[in-house]
């Protein structure tokens, strides 16, 4: 029998609406697809810009951040990766509030990212580390409730956040 | 024939008070000289990204008219954005491409498909609803107050020389205190 409990796609994009989110910026990544993107995709109250690659949302949303516009960036890990020396450059030497919610695509539902046994999951917390980049985990439902504040203070701050999507958020 | 700072002179004309503009490197270098003022976006970070910087701020600012003044060599690394800003579709943007050939601040190496890229095509069929190229000043000046009457996004190919080369201020472009006055300027209304 599974025990595990799984975040709520409903209470993150509720937490996304509390935070004044307007705009969302996107890759499709599996593991965020039907609990998150597709919700969004007919949720009126946001603005889905779908990009095709993940570096133009590290600059998209940066930029509407300069008059207080809020948004976030849902990617997949991979893309993150690609996205580095935007979020080097524009989001950590320009000290910007982007925000960055990373489908973790491969990591199994029970352990934490870094003791996955997909190398490229397993990595992503100390590549984060490594360039300073403030992230936190959403993996069990609890955790999503911390979204709204995280986003307040990056935004208060004028500095990026990852947050981390351990488990397939559930619809 | 198009020099590169006698174009942005032209364009300076057109330009007005409450316009953001967005560019970048040698572009940018001599726009700073050209037509200093505070709305002058200079801080796109990651070679590439203007274009959609862009983006961001027509749609954070829809009231405003966002240019951007892109290098052949920044957008054919960021190419995806010319599709993603023809389904956004903002109309307050207008994207003008200084095309000549060459990574002309780093060294004045060949651009990949140097000056055969029709810039202007590949935006037509991304879904720019307007989409121009101009080799001569003359005919970019002739129809110039025209085409910023038209809903963006716009888009403007020019097949520009290096004009006078105005200096690189790569500090001040990085700088917070950059930053600082675009962020007053577009937040004094």
């Amino acid at each position: 029998m599974n025990s595990l409990e799984y975040p709520s796609g409903k209470q993150i994009i509720r937490q996304l609406q509390m935070a004044g989110v307007r705009f969302v910026v996107s890759l499709p990544d599996i593991v965020t697809s039907s609990g998150l993107l597709w919700p969004i995709a007919r949720n009126n109250d946001f603005e889905l810009i779908r990009v095709c690659k993940e570096d133009e949302g590290v600059s998209i949303c940066a930029a509407m951040s300069y008059n207080g516009t809020r948004a976030v960036l849902l990617m997949q890990q991979t893309g993150l990766m690609d996205s580095l020396n935007s979020i080097r450059a524009i989001a950590m030497d320009y000290q910007l509030p982007v925000i960055m919610m990373v489908g973790l695509q491969g990591k199994e539902p029970e352990p934490l990212p870094e003791q996955s046994s997909v190398y490229g999951v397993r990595i992503i917390p100390s590549v984060l580390e490594a360039m300073s980049v403030s992230f936190s985990l959403i993996q069990e439902p609890s955790d999503a409730l911390t979204i709204q504040d995280r986003i307040g203070f990056c935004y208060a701050d004028s500095k990026p956040h990852v947050f981390l999507i351990g488990r397939t958020p559930v619809e | 024939m198009m020099l590169r700072d006698e174009t942005l002179m032209a364009l300076g004309e057109v330009i007005e008070e409450g316009d953001i503009v967005v560019a970048v490197y040698q572009s940018l270098f001599d726009w700073m000289e050209i037509k200093p003022r505070d709305l002058n976006y200079v801080a796109t970070g990651a070679m590439g990204q203007a274009s959609s910087h862009g983006l961001g701020l027509a749609l954070a600012n829809p009231e405003r008219r966002v240019f951007v003044f892109d290098g052949d060599g920044s957008l054919l690394m960021n190419l995806g954005s010319l599709a993603t800003i023809g389904e956004a579709a903002p109309e307050n943007l207008y994207h003008l491409v200084f095309a000549n050939g060459t990574y002309e601040v780093n060294g004045g190496h060949p651009v990949p498909g140097g000056k055969n890229i029709d810039f202007a095509s590949i935006a037509k069929a991304c879904g720019y609803p307007h989409s121009f190229r101009f080799s001569s000043l003359q005919k970019m000046q002739e129809v110039l107050a025209e085409i910023i009457l038209c809903k963006g996004p716009v888009f403007m190919a020019l097949d520009i020389e290096p004009g006078k080369k105005y200096p690189w201020k790569y500090d001040y472009i990085h700088s917070s205190e950059a930053r600082d006055r675009f962020r007053r300027a577009l937040n004094r209304g």
